[in-house]
């Protein structure tokens, strides 16, 4: 956007940074998806969320990073540990986490990270932008969302509020349907 | 007088669709006796009254044809009716040659159409007594009118083309009629077979039409037979001909179905198969004449015909034991005579035996009628002695007997007279092999006429009530005279059997007529000599071991079996199979291999979604890398 | 910041989710995956919030609703497991088959069980009105 675009090498500070977080997110994903044990896994996608509410920060967007510590560090893990829990999962090693399907799940996921990265390479590879502290604040993303996007919000906590209503008929046992 | 022409045929035609579709109106459906009864009495109406109508019409048309000063031609009845007329009501256009919608009436076609109506008239009155009881007799009597309408189609058509629409339609009606019983299965089988084997011969007829016509340029008969037409497509149009005219007329080899035939009620007997429709072969060779004296081997291969049929046909009748049968073998046999006489070159002396047959077959099977009617059954071997029961019938007949053995003074010796003299003074290549069997024929049908008298009216009775009357002969035996409407016509046709022949009693060649005399009487007096050795025996006993052959008819029907039905049967059972097994199995074959490449499809479909998706996805990155590389 | 970076890393991301979804059998674990494919968008929608300087913050707002609807999902998501679990004593999804087509039916049984049917009916309705 701006006139004078620098190149990849050497690398300024934030960038650097990002990297680095990319790097731990990207390992702890993998280890989630190739753990032996069930609850390692939920505990190294802490750790990827974690990394990745970093990234967020170093792209300026803090209110997203905080709401992702909050929500998805602090809710969902807990709720996929409660999870875990409930379906008397083992503690320790299980050897048969993964299925049969693996070696066509490898070929796809390679394939589908060949054709992303060639065309996010192909289509953004000089794309720059300088970052801009400020711009993620809740001020400003809070005066967006009540101003600009407020139905879509009301129509999303009507959402979430199906879906917790959903979720508990699901799950009590002495709720049953109409005969 | 074309419009007069025109009525004459139309009035049957009217009657048979009031009689189809107005007996049962208004009061419709309900079958009730009462209902029935009605019905039965209209559509008796709707028969007759048409049908006098018709025959009042065409002896007026006779008289003007006597008077009128016509020059007729120089065919044998311009003496007798000069007067001649024809008119075209429309002209099919068909892109070839047209077809031209013609009545014409001369003096053949007056003196057969008057045969016609005549005995037309006389089987309706006959029908309403013996088919009293019958539920169906309002279809029955509509066919009857059908089938004179299309036979005075036939008899006044001007054009090939109507003529075989009538034709045709009389194939129909005799279909329709002898199966009109068909709850018995033996009956629909007669009807079919002798549907089948007609059209067997019209198929020949047409062909014959379509040579004659595209030669001629014309389908007009005059036109036809005016025209200049080679040789051989002469001789090649009138075989076609001859093979409807053998289908028809019953004659070698097309004859196995008249016998048949008789499954039908008594009175179509008497009309279609005996006085009319098997005429209408005859008819049409002397329609066609000229053309068939331009060739002269079709009229050798006719004698040859003819005089196999007449006497293997006499033979056959002579071993019969159902009465009708005999009759229908001695029709046969007299359209062989028939045959012969224009084989012969004569074909005055064929018209004429037409006429005296025409009159005294019908006689003879409405005699037959009565007496089953009387006794119940067809077998002569159940009848006997019954000239004192039914005495009016035994006048009749005997009259009939005379006049087909060729006793004077009765019609059948001057006309069977005129045709033996007209063979015997022939010069056809085929004429002492046909002479030879024109006279032995004399001497047979001499035998079987006695022997069929003798053992139905003489002799002891052997009349007994039959426990329980079968379907096709449904008449309980009654032990009395038939109804005084079956008498009537018997009376009626009794007269021109009897007196017809004094028509040409100044031509009869006496000396012939005296052989021929000689030779049948010798034949109805051996029968009588071993009738009268033993008269509970039949005199078909002096057949000896040639009985059985002569019985079955010579084995032609067993010989047809063998050689057409069973082989055709055999390929039908081919093809049936080639259609089950090769047609049907390539479809369901093609229906089972569907199935089975589906089922390796399905094992793709496991249950597994993870499976699934991943062929979602995977399918999703080849379309858009797809789309990416060719796009 | 070269927008390449986040983009890479989100691209890689999903890749892992898409790994982990076909090739775990666990279905929380399953479940964590999809997380994983969720966050790789988010991360993009920064991303690209950022290279684009949007006023609305578009990509931001829509991260903050995506993560609402994923914590909405996680929620159904364990509720439907547990059903699962609680009829099948297992949450493996690849032993999950009902959805496997059974042994090649030849008619179907449509036109086999409804004349009976019918029949059934018939005589419940007469006897019914009788």
């Amino acid at each position: 956007m701006t006139s004078e675009t620098p190149g990849f090498w050497p690398p300024s500070g934030p960038e650097v940074v990002f990297l680095l977080l990319g790097v731990v997110a990207l390992g702890s994903a993998l280890l989630v998806v190739t753990t032996r044990q069930l609850v390692h896994a939920a505990l190294w996608l802490v750790l990827c969320f974690g990394a990745l509410a970093g990234c967020y920060l170093v792209l300026t967007a803090e209110f997203v990073a905080w709401v992702q510590v909050l929500i998805y560090v602090g809710a969902v893990v807990v709720l996929l540990l409660f999870g875990i829990m409930l379906t008397r999962a083992p503690i320790g090693r299980s050897a048969d986490l993964d299925s049969g399907n693996r070696w066509a799940a490898v070929l796809v996921a390679l394939a589908t990270a060949g054709v992303l990265l060639s065309v996010v390479v192909a289509g953004f590879g000089a794309a720059y932008a300088p970052l801009d502290p400020g711009q993620g604040a809740a001020k400003p993303l809070g005066s967006s969302i009540f101003r600009t996007w407020v139905l879509p919000f009301e129509a999303l906590s009507v959402l979430l509020l199906a879906a917790l209503i959903g979720a508990i008929v699901i799950s009590r046992t002495d709720i049953r349907g109409r005969e | 007088m074309i419009p007069v022409v025109a009525l004459i045929v139309l009035l049957p035609f009217a009657a048979a669709a009031a009689g189809l579709l107005g007996s049962r109106w208004p009061r419709g459906g309900s079958r009730t006796e009462a209902n029935d009864r009605a019905a039965a009495r209209r559509a008796a109406w709707f028969a007759i009254a048409p049908g006098t109508a018709s025959l009042l019409l065409t002896l007026w048309l006779a008289v003007w044809s006597a008077r009128a000063s016509g020059s007729g031609g120089t065919a044998f009845w311009a003496g007798l009716l000069p007067g001649s007329t024809e008119g075209t009501l429309t002209v099919v256009d068909t892109g070839s040659v047209p077809i031209s919608v013609t009545l014409r009436a001369d003096g053949l076609s007056i003196l057969i159409g008057v045969l016609v109506v005549v005995v037309a008239l006389a089987v309706q009155v006959y029908s309403v007594g013996y088919m009293r009881d019958d539920p169906r007799y309002a279809s029955y009597s509509a066919f009857i009118s059908l089938f004179t309408s299309a036979m005075l189609l036939v008899v006044y058509a001007g054009d090939l083309i109507v003529l075989y629409a009538g034709w045709e339609i009389m194939g129909l009606c005799s279909y329709l009629l002898i199966g009109h019983w068909w709850e018995d299965r033996a009956n629909s089988r007669a009807a079919v077979k002798a549907f089948l084997v007609t059209r067997l011969g019209d198929v020949g007829f047409l062909f014959g039409i379509f040579t004659l016509g595209m030669a001629a340029g014309s389908f007009r008969i005059d036109a036809v037979l005016s025209a200049d037409i080679p040789t051989g497509t002469l001789i090649t149009a009138t075989m076609l001909l001859l093979a409807g005219v053998a289908g028809k007329s019953a004659q070698v080899p097309l004859q196995t179905w008249l016998p048949d035939a008789m499954a039908g009620p008594t009175p179509i007997s008497a009309l279609i198969h005996a006085a009319t429709m098997v005429a209408a072969g005859i008819f049409i060779v002397a329609r066609l004449y000229p053309a068939f004296l331009g060739a002269q081997p079709t009229l050798d291969v006719l004698g040859v015909v003819a005089a196999v049929g007449m006497l293997g046909a006499a033979l056959a009748a002579l071993a019969q034991n159902d009465l009708k049968r005999v009759l229908a073998y001695s029709t046969i046999s007299q359209l062989a005579y028939m045959a012969g006489g224009l084989a012969a070159g004569s074909d005055k002396a064929a018209i004429f035996h037409l006429l005296t047959h025409g009159a005294f077959k019908a006689l003879l099977f409405l005699g037959a009628g009565a007496v089953i009617h009387h006794v119940g059954s067809n077998l002569m071997s159940h009848m006997g002695g019954l000239r004192t029961s039914i005495p009016f019938t035994f006048a009749g007949m005997t009259i009939g007997f005379a006049a087909l053995m060729g006793l004077p003074p009765a019609s059948g010796f001057f006309s069977k007279d005129a045709v033996i003299a007209a063979i015997e003074h022939s010069h056809s290549p085929a004429q002492p092999f046909l002479y030879a069997a024109a006279l032995l024929t004399v001497g047979v049908t001499g035998a079987y006429a006695m022997r069929a008298w003798l053992r139905t009216f003489f002799g002891p009775s052997r009349v007994e009530a039959l426990p329980e009357p079968e379907p096709g002969t449904a008449h309980v035996f009654d032990g009395r005279e038939a109804p005084r409407s079956m008498l009537w016509p018997i009376g009626v046709l009794a007269v021109p059997a009897l007196l017809l022949g004094f028509a040409d009693v100044a031509e009869v060649d006496w000396g012939s007529a005296l052989v021929s005399l000689i030779v049948g009487l010798l034949g109805a007096g051996v029968v009588y000599t071993f009738w009268r050795g033993a008269p509970h025996q039949d005199p078909a006993r002096m057949l000896g071991p040639f009985r059985t052959a002569c019985e079955r008819a010579f084995y032609v029907d067993e010989a047809y079996r063998a050689v057409f039905a069973r082989p055709i049967l055999r390929l039908a059972h081919g093809v049936v199979r080639t259609d089950r097994q090769v047609v049907d199995g390539a479809v369901r074959g093609s229906g089972r291999l569907t199935m089975g490449l589906s089922g390796v499809v399905r094992l793709a479909q496991n249950g597994n979604a993870q499976l699934y998706v991943t062929g979602l996805l995977a399918g999703l990155l080849l379309i858009t890398v797809a789309a990416v590389v060719l796009g | 910041m070269h927008i390449v970076y986040p983009v890479v890393v989100s691209a890689l991301l999903f890749s892992i989710g898409v790994y982990g979804v076909l090739a775990r059998r666990n279905a929380i674990l399953v479940l964590m995956s999809v997380e994983l494919m969720l966050n790789a968008v988010n991360l993009n929608l920064v991303a690209f919030d950022v290279w684009l300087r949007d006023r609305l913050h578009g990509g931001q707002v829509l991260t903050l609703f995506v993560i609402v609807i994923a914590a909405a999902e996680i929620g159904l998501g364990l509720a439907i497991v547990l059903a699962v679990y609680r009829n099948r004593r297992s949450i493996d999804v690849d032993r999950l088959r009902d959805l496997a087509e059974g042994d090649a039916p030849e008619v179907s049984p449509q036109s086999e069980v409804s004349p009976g049917r019918v029949a059934v009916g018939e005589d419940a309705d007469r006897e019914a009105g009788s």
